[in-house]
């Protein structure tokens, strides 16, 4: 039964590319086409991954294979005016606007400015037509399709963030990212295909902002590929603030050439069942990487965030953090994979996660994945999984703060660390924000 | 002003206070000694309402009101407060937004307008300075760093600023330098005034040649086994527990 599902997810989404191909119109001898073309052989062959697969074994992804999600390009838009999406940025501080509607480029919506000379930043469409010179090294170099997801956006990809920074340029303002989805009038997939490149001692931010644009069932299959070359500081936020309906998976496959930092932050709080792959391979000596994650669900919501960092090369360091908040019966699942090749002599990397249940029925499924090849290696994991601490709540309770707010404020205080290392200090109070919003709890106002 | 009955308390079902009862008025300071692991913090947090603590039997009346009956945030609201001998750290909460939230409900429960922005800090930097407390200290998150005297400092501080009728100090002189210790001291002496008391807890008699007490328990297994005035503090200090203890057992055999 499992298997027949499945296949029929396989063989709705290549029926559908012959649609796809015609809405090309002319741009269908493109590298990118190449590129896709090879990606539906792989949606063919490749099955949408099923408990059986270790990767995904806390995870099922059936009800998303239920639907027949009709891909983005070919369906109707949204009318959105710019108006209403003021309402789902972060603000109070200067940034390059990038929409996204359905995952396709919304010039009218974005406000990108003026950039240094040389920087693009620009939806993948525009660029594969006006410029592909600028991204064909890049695109699909990284990631390997390795399940149907993957070969799913990749045989359609068409639109998406592309930013690229070259050598010696440091970019002043963060690009905030809109991505909104809606399936107001079809049942939407939205396939985002990112690409950051930051060039030799360059420097870039780019907040990814997942919201929706209503209350309906859509599903989010998004790749982003980063490179950091050397000396390059490579910031990416993401918030994922959408509604409860919606099914978002990413994969994030990033490379770090030497000297470089690559920070990673996860901000999940929307989603009915969402799953992030972020991964990072070190292409060199003294690279940092750090990844922060803070997850919230409640409802029956669904978070899995699986990480990995390849430590290839000696000297290298990673960090990694993640925090969840579980509330109802809702599921959280982590798994921090990390590798120390046998090259990577000097390696330090540290991961923790650590969850907290707010009701009895919430659960979370966390492992850790070291395997270590190389023998001069500091490396430390940790995991825990715990409630709000009784004694801390009588301590703000016996200063006459009732309880549900002592339960926020004990809610911030764990979530504080991850916070804490946003570097737009905007950004952290609008996260903040979010925190209490999401929970539906009492705000403290931190002033 | 606080009234406890025949009060008896378990925690983990171990039946901690057997028997207490205390009167305390407005405009006393009571202190209570004993011997480690002897309930002193038991009674202190059964007054304050941690509900790790069970009330097995008796009664206590805050005000001629059922204290007990209360939780922790309305008897603070109806001024009590809990000095306590390990304070908490809160991580990414000021002490500033942790006590005008704090003072805020408070004022709220007893009808009174919420606290302006410049009456909060006008009030902050008053009470800061009768305990020499730092400005960083009050931007930064409640107690998260803050060393041991710091702590102790602190939970003065919240004192001086919700203004409780009913003050419990719980050790709140262990991990005080000389210094610090009588500047506290001092800031409760400040506060002390004929509507408001105190008991304060504490191992060394040194404290209240700072903070004089008017009676002087000793606590022991969970009983007040002997009071009396500040002397017999001084009078612990030099024999120790021993002497009351054996007075105490042949009490109990007759
Ligand atoms: N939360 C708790 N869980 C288990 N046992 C407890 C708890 N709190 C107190 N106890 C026990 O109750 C007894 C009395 O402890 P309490 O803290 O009241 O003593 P104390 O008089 O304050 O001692 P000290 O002078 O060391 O502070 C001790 O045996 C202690 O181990
Ligand atoms: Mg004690």
């Amino acid at each position: 039964m499992d298997n027949m599902e499945h296949k029929s997810a396989n063989e709705w989404y290549v029926s559908k590319f012959k649609v796809f191909e015609d809405k090309l119109n002319g741009q269908s001898k493109s590298f990118l086409h190449d590129i896709r073309k090879n990606a539906l052989n792989n949606l063919v062959e490749l099955s949408f991954p099923t408990n059986k697969n270790e990767e995904w074994k806390y995870t099922n992804v059936a009800p998303i294979l239920k639907h027949n999600f009709l891909p983005a390009i070919i369906s109707t838009l949204p009318k959105i005016k710019k108006e209403e999406t003021k309402q789902f940025l972060f603000k109070n501080f200067d940034y390059h606007l990038v929409v996204f509607v359905n995952g396709l480029f919304a010039e009218e919506l974005s406000e990108i400015g003026h950039l240094p000379k040389g920087v693009i930043v620009d939806g993948l469409n525009r660029i594969a037509k006006n410029n592909p010179g600028s991204i064909d090294k890049y695109i699909n170099k990284l990631s390997k399709i390795d399940n149907a997801f993957n070969a799913l956006n990749t045989a359609y990809s068409y639109d998406g963030l592309v930013v690229i920074v070259p050598e010696g340029i440091v970019l002043e303002k963060p690009i905030q990212v809109l991505y909104l989805n809606s399936s107001k009038n079809d049942l939407v997939l939205s396939l985002p295909r990112n690409l950051v490149v930051a060039g030799k001692n360059s420097q870039v931010s780019v907040i990814a902002n997942y919201h929706s644009y209503g209350d309906k069932t859509y599903f989010s299959n998004i790749i982003t590929e980063v490179y950091a070359e050397e000396n390059a500081i490579v910031d990416l936020y993401k918030t994922q603030n959408e509604n409860d309906e919606s099914y978002h998976i990413e994969k994030v496959q990033a490379i770090q050439k030497k000297n470089s930092v690559f920070n990673h932050y996860n901000i999940n709080f929307g989603g009915a069942i969402v799953r992030n792959d972020i991964n990072t391979m070190h292409d060199g000596q003294n690279v940092e990487t750090h990844y922060y994650g803070l997850y919230l669900a409640h409802g029956k919501q669904h978070v899995d965030n699986h990480t990995f960092i390849d430590h290839a090369k000696p000297n290298c360091m990673s960090n990694e953090l993640y925090k969840g908040i579980l509330d109802d019966n809702s599921r959280g699942v982590f798994n921090g994979k990390i590798i120390v090749r046998q090259d990577a002599q000097k390696t330090n990397a540290y991961q923790q996660n650590k969850t907290i249940l707010l009701s009895k029925t919430a659960t979370i499924d966390t492992k850790p994945q070291l395997e270590i090849f190389a023998d001069d290696v500091k490396c430390s994991h940790g995991a825990t999984v715990g409630h709000l601490d009784d004694t801390s709540e009588f301590y703000i309770r016996s200063r006459g703060v009732p309880q549900e707010l002592a339960k926020s404020m004990l809610i911030r205080a764990f979530a504080n660390d991850v916070i804490d290392t946003v570097k737009i200090e905007p950004l952290k109070e609008q996260i903040n924000h979010m925190i209490f919003e999401h929970l539906h709890r009492v705000e403290v106002e931190n002033k | 002003m606080l009234s406890i009955k025949n009060l008896y308390a378990n925690v983990d079902g171990k039946e901690i206070l057997k028997g207490i009862n205390l009167e305390i008025k407005a405009g006393e300071v009571h202190a209570i000694m004993g011997p480690n692991g002897s309930g002193k913090s038991t009674l202190a947090n059964v007054l304050t309402g941690n509900k790790n603590y069970e009330v097995t039997n008796g009664n206590v009346l805050f005000e001629g009101r059922d204290l007990l009956d209360m939780d922790p945030e309305t008897r603070a609201r109806e001024g009590m407060f809990l000095a306590f001998q390990y304070p908490i750290e809160i991580p990414g909460i000021s002490n500033a937004t942790f006590l005008k939230t704090a003072l805020n409900e408070i004022r709220k429960y007893n009808n009174l307008s919420e606290l302006t922005s410049t009456e909060f800090l006008d009030r902050i930097k008053d009470k800061a300075k009768i305990l020499g407390l730092d400005d960083t200290l009050i931007s930064r998150a409640v107690n998260v760093g803050f060393s041991g005297g710091e702590k102790k400092r602190n939970e003065i501080f919240q004192m001086l600023m919700l203004e409780p009728k009913f003050v419990l100090l719980d050790e709140t002189d262990s991990g005080l330098d000389i210094d610090a210790l009588r500047i506290v001291s001092s800031g409760v002496n400040i506060y002390r005034n004929p509507n408001n008391a105190f008991l304060v807890v504490t191992h060394y008699q040194r404290l209240l040649n700072y903070i004089q007490p008017d009676y002087v328990h000793v606590l022991y297994k969970g009983k007040i086994i002997k009071s009396g005035g500040k002397e017999l503090a001084l009078e612990l200090e030099e024999k120790g527990y021993d002497w009351i203890k054996s007075e105490e057992l042949e009490t109990e055999k007759v």
